[in-house]
């Protein structure tokens, strides 16, 4: 039997990871897009960790919700992407600064 | 009576309105038949009223009007009558009315006539209000309202640039005075909590001795302090040294109200105050002391000052002032009778005197410089023979009504036992050969020797017309005969009864009775006096001086280089006043323009929050990269730390 630590200590990795990703990465917005995906399954992993852990299955059907939600967001995500690179020619992050003060 | 009363006052105010407000629609004539008219309406009924007082024991002391009542303290507007009150209500209307006709022809030419007539009725009105009021708040009304109507009239002329300058003169010196006169109402409404006249008197002599400090640690007696602000505003209104410089200046105005106010009877005003007030003054020696000395010095130097003055109008004008400061020296020496006596036949013989000099100005086409007139007896022999009786009168020629008022003071001054009362003696005794020498002066090179003028001028000199002469004539008769008539009763009887006070052993006119034989007693007794001779004396002298020997003035001032610069610089005040006081003023305004407006306001409130944002932001602006990432990472941090703070605590 796994204990319930090991799976939240999983989901803190994968969280940690995607926050790595979004401070780290420089170069590439698509990248950050991943990242927030990695995040959003980081939190499934707790989700699905206490609902077993408890057995009530209202979690599993949260990461339900939740992996529906990410899959639109992913296609708006990309879309907005899309035309961004239409405007500027760029999808690199150094240079997409328009809010500097 | 009261409707007579309100009447009195009400009447020249309807006057001014309708001249003032509808003179386009009236018209000239129109505007002075209802000024005239008006006051003459008062004159008439003040005369009545003077009857009623004297003949029938009439007496009045009554509100008419509730303005407001504040704290158990009432404003109102009300009348005392008593022998004072119809005395002056007399000269004033009698004066006004007599201007108010001389004006029609002085002014004739003028394109202000209707606003001139608005404005002497509004102030024959606000003169009214002052003399009839029976407490201190509508007497500071009337105060204020004839400063006001002085301000404007000074300024007349209001594209004349020293006309502006001398009304703006006239209206801040008299702001001194009568903030000392305010500060004086209110230290009465403080300790008597009234201001009721008969109330503030009743309750005076349970004031004696009290004190108050100002100072912490010294003692001040009331009535003193009380007595010497209110006496600040009467040397403000009353042009006494040092608050005298406006009043030479307010010849700048037109003649009629030189006349009318700054002769005849507002700046009597505050001598009026101040007998008024002799149920306060007779308790405080020192307040008396402090009267007797300013006056005595108004009385002898500012005459001095009219022995240089070369315009015709301001030799009279030096001649009120130092008269003025006889009547303050017949106040101080509790000869309050004498002193309003005075300032009754004074009232008639300088409207006549400037009226007189306004005639001479007309035939001058308003030259006013002696020096260019001379032999005008030949051709106007009308204000010749009243400004002859005017001088005459002024300077205390027996037998003319200045004789009798002048002589009263000067005799009740010697009889004074007051602190500086020696001075103050000496002091008028130099006057009277003052005041005869400049007045004569003045009267020989205007009427006499050479004919100065050019031949345009000349060719021009005729008498002036009937509505000028008229009121000369009218005016010469009481400067005969008021004096001869009234001095038993009014400086030495008891003319004024209850509405004078004076303490018994102050009493000097009450001793001087004993004394007194009748008016041609009193001119026999003055031919062995020295006033008398000094007078003759006077005159003397200025015959010697510019008709016979018209070389030893020059001499003189040539010699005295040093003692006729400091006459003609009339001592220095004016400069003195406009280094110290205007120049301080424009100093700490400069101070406050530079450093208080400019570097603190502008600089360090207005632009300098636009300043210190803008450096704030300058710094915070460094936090905004615009990148995704650091804004990510921002929200991160304080995900965080509000986690953190919602665990641990």
């Amino acid at each position: 039997m796994v204990p319930l630590s090991n799976y939240l200590v999983l989901g803190g990795i994968l969280f940690c990871l995607s926050m790595a990703g979004i401070f780290l990465n420089r170069k590439n917005i698509i990248i950050i897009l991943m990242s927030i995906e990695l995040m959003l399954l980081a939190v499934n992993m707790n989700f699905i960790a206490f609902s077993h852990y408890h057995g009530d299955t209202a979690g599993q059907i949260f990461v339900f919700f939740i992996l529906t939600v990410a899959a639109a967001e992913a296609a708006i995500g990309l879309a907005i992407l899309v035309v961004l690179f239409r405007n500027r020619n760029t999808i690199n992050v150094e240079d997409i600064d328009t809010l500097k003060g | 009576m009261p409707n007579i009363y309100l009447a009195i006052a009400l009447s020249p105010l309807v006057g001014a309105i309708v001249a003032g407000l509808f003179g386009k629609s009236i018209g000239r004539t129109g505007a002075h038949w209802v000024t005239t008219v008006s006051v003459a309406i008062s004159f008439v009924l003040s005369v009545v009223v003077f009857k009623h007082v004297f003949a029938d024991g009439g007496y009045y002391n009554a509100s008419v009007y509730t303005w407001l009542v504040s704290d158990g303290i009432k404003f109102e507007i009300g009348f005392l009558i008593d022998q004072l009150t119809a005395t002056m209500m007399i000269v004033v209307t009698f004066v006004s009315l007599m201007v108010h006709i001389y004006t029609i022809g002085y002014m004739h030419d003028d394109s202000g006539y209707q606003r001139f007539f608005s404005y002497i009725s509004l102030f024959t009105f606000s003169m009214l209000m002052l003399v009839m009021s029976n407490n201190f708040m509508q007497l500071f009304f009337g105060w204020e309202a004839v400063g006001l109507v002085s301000y404007l009239l000074i300024g007349f002329w209001f594209k004349k640039e020293t006309a502006i300058y001398a009304n703006m003169k006239a209206f801040l010196v008299n702001r001194v005075g009568d903030f000392g006169f305010l500060l004086g109402i209110a230290a009465v409404l403080m300790y008597f909590g009234s201001l009721d006249y008969v109330t503030v008197f009743a309750a005076a002599p349970d004031m004696v001795g009290k004190t108050m400090q100002i100072i912490p640690g010294s003692d001040w007696s009331i009535m003193t302090v009380m007595c010497i602000l209110l006496f600040i505003g009467a040397m403000g209104k009353s042009a006494q040294v040092p608050l005298h410089v406006w009043l030479p200046d307010s010849m700048e105005g037109p003649t009629p109200i030189s006349a009318l106010i700054h002769a005849a009877t507002m700046v009597t005003a505050g001598i009026f105050m101040v007998a008024r007030m002799s149920p306060l003054f007779e308790f405080s020696e020192t307040a008396l002391s402090f009267v007797l000395v300013i006056g005595a010095i108004t009385a002898f130097f500012m005459g001095l000052l009219g022995l240089v003055q070369n315009d015709i109008k301001r030799v009279v004008a030096y001649s009120t002032l130092s008269q003025l400061g006889y009547m303050t020296v017949a106040l101080g020496a509790s000869a309050y009778a004498a002193g309003i006596f005075h300032l009754g036949t004074h009232a008639f013989f300088k409207a006549l005197l400037f009226l007189g000099a306004g005639s001479v100005i007309i035939a001058m086409h308003h030259d006013q410089d002696i020096r260019n007139m001379g032999g005008l007896r030949k051709y106007m022999p009308i204000t010749w023979i009243t400004f002859l009786i005017g001088s005459l009168a002024l300077i205390g020629a027996p037998g003319f009504s200045g004789f009798f008022s002048k002589d009263s003071i000067i005799e009740a001054v010697h009889a004074s036992n007051l602190p500086g009362s020696d001075f103050a003696y000496l002091c008028v005794l130099g006057g009277v050969f003052i005041t005869a020498l400049y007045s004569f002066r003045m009267y020989f090179l205007v009427f006499h020797g050479k004919e100065r003028m050019d031949e345009h001028t000349r060719a021009h000199l005729h008498e002036s017309p009937a509505v000028v002469t008229v009121p000369l004539i009218m005016l010469a008769i009481p400067s005969v005969i008021i004096g001869y008539i009234l001095v038993d009763d009014m400086a030495f009887g008891s003319y004024f009864g209850k509405s004078i006070f004076v303490l018994p052993q102050h009493d000097v006119l009450g001793q001087l009775s004993k004394d007194f034989h009748g008016p041609m007693g009193m001119i026999t007794h003055a031919l062995t006096q020295a006033p008398l001779w000094l007078a003759f004396g006077g005159v003397a002298t200025a015959w010697f001086l510019y008709m016979k020997r018209p070389d030893i003035p020059e001499k003189i001032k040539n010699s005295a280089t040093m003692g006729y610069k400091v006459l003609t610089e009339h001592y220095y005040f004016d400069k003195a006043y406009s280094y110290v006081f205007a120049g301080g003023s424009l100093g700490i305004g400069r101070f406050f323009w530079t450093v208080g407006d400019e570097k603190l306001i502008d600089g360090l409130m207005v632009n300098g929050t636009a300043k210190s944002i803008g450096w704030f932001s300058s710094i915070i602006r460094n936090f905004q990269t615009g990148y995704l990432y650091h804004y990510a990472f921002v929200m991160i941090i304080g995900l965080s730390v509000m986690l953190g703070w919602i665990v641990f605590n």
